[in-house]
């Protein structure tokens, strides 16, 4: 056996015919194989066609602790507290999912920027107060180094609420609560009025309740990127796409006067890449929901209010889009540098913006009348119509004005009673609410995002306490009513 | 993050440049050569070592640490000899001078504060001259309880922005004459809450840096104070002048449009 291969191997002209030769009978086809190897190694070096490790770093990450979906100033608000409220640095991993990475139809940024404590519930005034205590540290907050401070372009000129004969014992009521909460309102007359703001036609008006202090409007876009900014040096991780699904398992469960309960968990947020197919399956612990206006359809995909009406399981979160209009105009005449954020009893509100003479304001139009919030087109009769009639009356400089621009952005409005969702859900458990503020979610965001994280983190509030916003009032039918809607 | 270069270039960060003392701050509008390569080498160390740029938010965090012990309230001053003299005990531990009703200025000698501020319990203060200290907004509230307070001097002090002035409204029934020259951090939004002083009798709003537009702030500050005297830019200041005028006028103003 040696002597035979020992013959074989020295034979000549062995190499030259190749392996195949040497088995004769065998079914095995080198030729095809080899060359199928040498195909393989060949697209493996470098030039070829394939890559063991494809590029993902347009998804998101696989596993995030929490997924916070929508980036708007609520939902950076929360990652901010959350890293910052973390017992461990590092200790938790957050992604916030925005699906318009250019804020064109975020309300943060369309917003008018007001922050007022003039509300009627006391944890709204809390609320705003701690906001406008961080504003006013926000290069305490949100410093980074080596990056140049912020600057918010606050404007301290206050808040002025009108009230006719109606609302005047209203008023004064309010006007009590925010003074016991520590908030600098004055309550003043007609002729009061009139000798401070001449300008101004105090016909209808009974009563003013006027913002000394902590009160005024600001810049939204620079919070927004302040928060931006400050979050990602903390290591919260952004994502650009769009939550499409959520995957999770359902416990069933039996309360103990024997009702079923079915407690549902999220476990998979799947997110889909903007212009096109592709999406992640993000592995989470803890959802939350600060998608705005669109919270209702969030919550819609967790399978929140599917079920017969009348039970948990049927109750829906209703926070719904609404359009609203901001319109800029100039008049020559008008009020000087002193003028407030001036709030009509009939709805309508200015505000000076700049120092040319320029001045913002709108009207949140009656329920009946609601526009259609499909798109942000902005409706100009509705300025002529039901604005500046009443902008005219109480200003009577306001006869002769200019419109220069005018948008319009969404609401995301309460349909139940106009104040934020905040908390966890009480079937979906790990999914936790911080939306639906009605147009004062701005002003409210650093407190309520604080508020969130310690729901989060304790499992209980902490500094202010917002268990009326919690989402069980949908259910239970109490109603923490807000009067001092703008 | 913004790029080394922009942040430098982006004016007047009072935080970053605080080493040198808190009244250098308000003079100097650019930082200087060295200055500038020396914070280009510390912010190259930042960027690439961890345990730098926790050293820098250290030091950073002791500066501001600094001022906040400054401008702390001393509760049992004020509840021993009464407001005033908690007052002037705070402007004289800044730096500044008090002035109490019928007695001359009182500043603070290099031996510490004279004895005899401790017997002024009754007596109001008149004028504070608190130029170049450096008061903040929690700092204020020791002025705000000078209820008689008519003269108020705020010039150069760094701390001091919009915030602060929409609290001087309580300092409405008495306030005659306030100085706010110079003051970094002031702009035109904080000048529109001076309204509340009706009292007012001279106003000084000359070199704000951070206010956008002097001549038509100070017209429309006129408007709004009409009994006041408002001292401050030139209403031409900004405007754009005629080509005889600009060859005169580069000649005699030293302010620049």
């Amino acid at each position: 056996m040696l002597r035979r291969a020992l013959r074989l191997g020295l034979g000549p002209g062995l190499l030259g015919r190749g392996l195949g030769a040497h088995r004769e009978g065998s079914t095995l086809d080198w030729h095809g194989k080899v060359s199928e190897i040498k195909k393989k190694i060949q697209s493996v070096l470098p030039g070829g066609a394939w890559s063991p490790l494809c590029d993902t770093s347009h998804l998101p990450p696989e596993h995030s602790d929490v997924v916070i979906v929508g980036g708007g100033v609520l939902g950076l608000s929360v990652a901010y507290w959350l890293k910052r409220l973390e017992k461990r640095q590092g200790a938790i991993r957050v992604l916030v999912v925005e699906r318009d990475h250019t804020y064109s139809q975020a309300s943060t940024v369309l917003s008018v920027g007001g922050i007022r404590q003039q509300f009627s519930l006391p944890e709204n005034i809390q609320l705003s107060l701690f906001s406008v205590e961080f504003l006013r540290n926000i290069n305490e907050y949100l410093a980074v180094v080596d990056d140049p401070p912020l600057d918010l372009q606050f404007n301290p000129s206050g808040y002025l609420f009108l009230a006719s004969e109606e609302g005047a014992t209203i008023m004064e009521n309010n006007v009590k609560v925010q003074r016991q909460e520590g908030a600098k309102v004055c309550l003043m007359s007609p002729e009061q009025l009139r000798k401070k703001f001449p300008w101004m036609n105090t016909e209808g008006v009974a009563l003013a309740s006027y913002g000394l202090e902590n009160e005024g409007w600001f810049d939204p876009w620079c919070l927004l990127q302040g928060l931006r900014r400050k979050v990602q040096s903390m290591g919260v991780l952004f994502c650009h796409g769009e939550v499409t699904r959520f995957v999770s398992s359902s416990n069933h469960m039996e309360t103990a006067i024997g009702e079923k309960v079915t407690l549902k968990r999220i476990h998979e947020v799947h997110v889909k890449v903007d212009h096109s197919q592709e999406y992640q399956p993000v592995e989470c612990a803890i959802v939350v929901n600060a998608a705005g206006a669109w919270s209702g359809r969030i919550a819609e995909l967790a399978g929140i209010g599917k079920g017969p009406s009348g039970t948990l399981q049927g109750t829906k979160l209703p926070v719904e889009p609404r359009k609203r209009y901001v319109y800029l105009w100039h008049c020559p005449q008008g009020p000087g540098l002193e003028a407030p954020l001036v709030a009509d009893p009939s709805g309508a509100y200015f505000r000076r913006e700049g120092l040319g003479n320029n001045y913002l304001g709108g009207c949140s139009p009656a329920e009946e009348e609601e526009p259609d919030p499909g798109n942000l087109e902005v409706d100009h009769d509705f300025f002529q119509e039901k604005v500046w009639p009443h902008l005219a009356q109480r200003v009577p400089a306001f006869e002769t004005l200019k419109v220069r621009r005018a948008w319009a952005g969404y609401y995301d409005y309460n349909t139940f009673d106009q104040n934020g969702v905040v908390g966890p859900h009480p079937l979906v458990v790990n999914m936790y609410f911080a939306t639906g503020f009605s147009g004062h979610g701005l002003q409210q965001a650093p407190a309520v995002g604080r508020a969130v994280a310690e729901m989060m983190l304790e499992g209980h509030f902490q500094t202010i306490n917002l268990s009326p916003f919690l989402f069980s009032r949908f259910y239970l039918g109490e109603k923490a009513q807000e009067h001092c809607i703008i | 993050m913004a790029a080394p270069g922009a942040s430098l270039r982006l004016v007047a960060p009072v935080w970053n440049r605080g080493t040198s003392g808190i009244r250098g701050l308000s003079r100097s509008v650019d930082p200087e050569g060295s200055q500038r390569k020396g914070r280009t080498l510390l912010q190259f160390l930042a960027d690439h070592f961890y345990d730098v740029e926790a050293v820098r938010e250290y030091l950073l965090q002791k500066q501001v640490l600094k001022v906040l012990r400054k401008n702390r309230s001393s509760t049992y001053i004020k509840e021993r000899y009464g407001p005033y003299v908690a007052g002037a005990y705070f402007i004289l531990k800044q730096g500044g001078a008090v002035k109490f009703q019928d007695k001359e200025w009182m500043r603070p000698n290099g031996r510490g504060l004279s004895g005899e501020l401790w017997k002024l319990r009754e007596v109001p203060i008149e004028a504070v001259d608190a130029s170049g200290c450096a008061i903040t907004y929690q700092g204020l509230d020791n002025l705000l309880a000078l209820k008689e307070l008519q003269s108020l001097s705020l010039q150069c002090c760094p701390h001091v922005d919009d915030w602060c002035l929409s609290r001087l409204y309580q300092l409405a029934n008495s306030l005659r004459e306030l100085s706010l020259a110079g003051c970094p951090r002031i702009s035109e939004r904080g000048l529109a809450c001076l309204h509340h002083l009706q009292n007012l009798r001279r106003l000084d709003i000359s070199h704000l840096p951070a206010v956008s537009n002097p001549g038509l702030t100070q017209i429309l500050v006129e408007e709004m104070l009409p009994n006041c005297e408002v001292l401050g830019a030139d209403w031409a200041q900004g405007l754009k002048l005629g080509p005889e005028e600009q060859s005169r006028d580069t000649a005699s103003s030293p302010i620049p449009a």
